[in-house]
């Protein structure tokens, strides 16, 4: 059984955001806009997050994509009381919109914040609701979602798969934020493979984890910037 | 004393505000009504639009219909648990009280679960919760347990109140249907008082673990997460004492507000305040207790997650709410329930106005800081409420005093046989139980002149106190 992972080399990021638009685009994230940012409900199921050290002489702001951490032991299905947030035996930590009550109990309980509630119905501009991804649902007004490492992808992959009789191969399964990413900075595979490029980054010095110490064992994984 | 003459009395003047209806009363009803339709107006905008209409966002999930279950949940604590816990103590001054503390526990509950279902993103998926209930979240803890309190406490409620239905079957004229349906046909006979006896006795039992479970499982839906300042061990004892505190105060307002309203001032007297004003004040001194550990155990460990909320209450944004509480729950109670001279019915009621207030910014207090400081160094909406969330706050204040409002139009709020069983028995038993505290040697022995004498002595000495 895999066991799906990410490595993001944060040497290789330039924070161009490719990845960002690529999984609005790619999930049917409604588009956010200057009120909805203001007022704290965009969303953006990948995210760059800022982090500045302001203290001089060591002035410096990084940069850190987000997506979400896929823990091992997530903190946000435990207390689900419908069990509408749950994690794949791959390792993939899903969200079933149309059993979600809309409590929240998960956004408040995830520690990196990475759950999304849709406060309105999502609206997309004219025109663009012909552009939406066939493959993944739009969500409905009152539902928490999240990123999923687009595992409609895996099954996608996994049917060709099957219809072209042969395993599934390291490369038939990546989601679109590292499909998109121009500097090459994010790898995704199985965590599980100790063959596998993800499973060699993750044993390198520079690799670290978000948060470690909460003990939720994300698999995504970063690799340290400057070093 | 003439006890037939007493009995009338009391029945006269208990009843009096179930049978006559002034003016006033229905000025009351009206104005709470408009409150409660337009409650109902900024629920059914939020119903079609969504969450959206609210002030919530991203980090800060949860607002104020999350304070509001809380606080709801808190103040239902007034009625069963004490009126449990003075029955079992058997405290004789109960009598008088116990009613209007039940009751508002059974109206209050309503509205704690009407502030989750205000709450759900999707309100229609309801039965989710049972379809596909998981035991594992705390949520599910809460459903149960506040269901359970539900029907302890209505039936605790109802239990007491059956000979004073089966009283209002036989002496007042107006919806006599509805009083022989609930008196279950209850004569008064001494077999059915001691049935009606035990089963109080068995339901005030009861009913003391499920109100501690009420409000210690209310708590674990923060404590179980591991968010700063949410994940402490002190949070169930430290809900159900802010849940006891806040209830006393409301249960104060009430009794103060039907004294002054139905004119009982011989039957909520100045000792009923006074007894429970001090109780009061006891519970100002565990809470300041309970708070004052927390946060220290907090500020001295200094882990920087923690403390980024920690300096958001003391002196950051959530410094108005955070020292508001200290002075509502601790400053003004100190000083008005601590002194004899300033413990009246007025300064009571001024001290339980305040920690109603305080107890509800607590509650605040402990939801949304948290949730506004996230570990991660995200952008920061800041929450405002909307006006949805106003209006469905004092909808919900309204309705829940509106349904109390009612309900001493239906029932005596005050027990009547309860009392009378007080004047026939009470002083008899009490006199007795003083007697057996005391050595056997050179006991007084029993005898009717020496019981009154001891019972007027008692009461000067009460009166004087």
């Amino acid at each position: 059984m895999a066991k799906w992972g990410m490595v993001i080399d944060l040497d290789k990021c330039t924070a161009c955001q490719a990845c960002v638009v690529a999984c609005q685009a790619e999930n049917n994230v409604p588009i956010s806009n200057p009120e909805t940012a203001k007022a704290g409900r965009s969303i953006h199921w990948l995210e760059m997050i800022p982090f500045v050290d302001d203290e001089y002489p060591h002035v410096r702001m990084r940069l850190l994509p987000r997506p979400c951490m896929h823990c091992e032991n997530p903190p946000c299905i435990k207390v689900c009381p419908v069990g509408a947030t749950q994690i794949s035996s791959e390792g993939i930590v899903g969200q079933i919109n149309a059993r979600c009550i809309g409590c929240r109990y998960c956004t408040t309980a995830c520690p990196y914040t990475v759950k999304y509630f849709n406060w309105f119905k999502p609206e997309w501009p004219k025109g663009m609701e012909r552009y939406l991804n066939p493959d993944v649902t739009v969500r409905y007004n009152g539902v928490v979602e999240k990123c999923t490492f687009c595992h409609h992808r895996l099954q996608k992959a996994r049917d060709l798969a099957q219809y072209e009789h042969r395993e599934l191969g390291p490369d038939d399964y990546i989601p679109a934020c590292v499909q998109t990413c121009p500097a090459e900075a994010m790898y995704f595979g199985d965590l599980g493979n100790p063959k596998s490029t993800v499973s060699i980054l993750s044993q390198s010095k520079r690799a670290f984890l978000l948060m470690e110490d909460l003990g939720t064992h994300p698999k995504v994984i970063y690799l340290s910037e400057g070093v | 004393m003439d006890l037939k003459k007493a009995f009338e009395h009391d029945e006269k003047t208990l009843l009096k505000p179930i049978l006559e209806s002034n003016r006033n009363y229905y000025i009351t009803v009206c104005l709470l009504s408009l409150v409660v339709a337009w409650g109902f107006f900024a629920y059914f905008h939020q119903l079609r639009n969504g969450l959206g209409v609210t002030g919530l966002n991203r980090p800060v999930y949860w607002g104020f219909y999350i304070t509001n279950f809380v606080f709801f949940i808190g103040i239902s604590h007034a009625g069963t648990l004490i009126s449990a816990i003075l029955r079992i103590a058997q405290a004789e001054w109960r009598r008088a009280i116990t009613r209007s503390a039940e009751v508002i526990t059974v109206m209050v509950i309503f509205f704690g679960v009407a502030s989750i279902l205000m709450d759900l993103g999707r309100p229609d998926r309801i039965m989710n919760i049972i379809k596909f209930g998981r035991f594992e979240s705390p949520l599910l803890w809460d459903v149960t347990s506040i269901t359970i309190y539900l029907t302890a406490s209505t039936v605790y409620l109802f239990l007491p109140l059956i000979p004073d239905i089966a009283l209002m079957r036989d002496k007042a004229n107006k919806r006599k249907w509805l009083y022989t349906v609930l008196a279950l046909g209850w004569t008064g006979t001494p077999r059915q008082f001691h049935r009606l006896e035990t089963a109080i006795s068995v339901m005030a039992i009861l009913v003391i673990p499920v109100a501690v479970s009420v409000h210690t499982v209310v708590s674990f839906v923060f404590a179980m997460t591991i968010q700063p300042m949410w994940h402490s061990a002190i949070f169930g004892p430290y809900f159900v004492v802010g849940a006891i505190y806040s209830g006393i105060a409301a249960l104060i307002i009430a009794m103060a507000l039907i004294r002054w309203v139905y004119h009982l001032e011989d039957y909520l007297k100045d000792i009923h305040f006074n007894n429970l004003g001090t109780l009061l004040f006891v519970m100002t001194l565990l809470w300041s207790y309970f708070t004052f550990s927390e946060y220290l155990t907090t500020f001295y460990g200094a882990e920087p997650s923690h403390m980024q909320v920690f300096w958001a209450k003391f002196n950051g944004e959530f410094r108005f709410e955070f020292w508001g509480m200290i002075l509502c729950c601790l400053v003004i109670p100190g000083i008005f329930l601590s002194n004899r001279k300033l413990r009246t019915i007025k300064g009571c009621v001024f001290a339980s106005a305040a920690i109603t207030i305080g107890m509800w910014l607590e509650r605040f207090i402990i939801v949304v800081p948290t949730l506004a400081n996230p570990r991660l160094p995200y952008d920061r909406g800041v929450y405002h409420p909307s006006w949805v969330e106003l209006s469905l706050l004092a909808g919900c204040f309204a309705f829940f005093i509106l349904l109390y409002v009612l309900f001493t139009k239906f029932f005596p709020i005050v027990s009547i046989w309860e009392i009378q069983e007080g004047r026939k028995h009470a002083v008899a038993e009490v006199a007795g139980r003083v007697r057996s505290y005391l050595p056997d040697a050179y006991n007084i022995k029993n005898d009717v002149d020496v019981e009154t004498k001891t019972f007027t002595n008692a009461e000067t000495f009460i009166g004087n106190t």
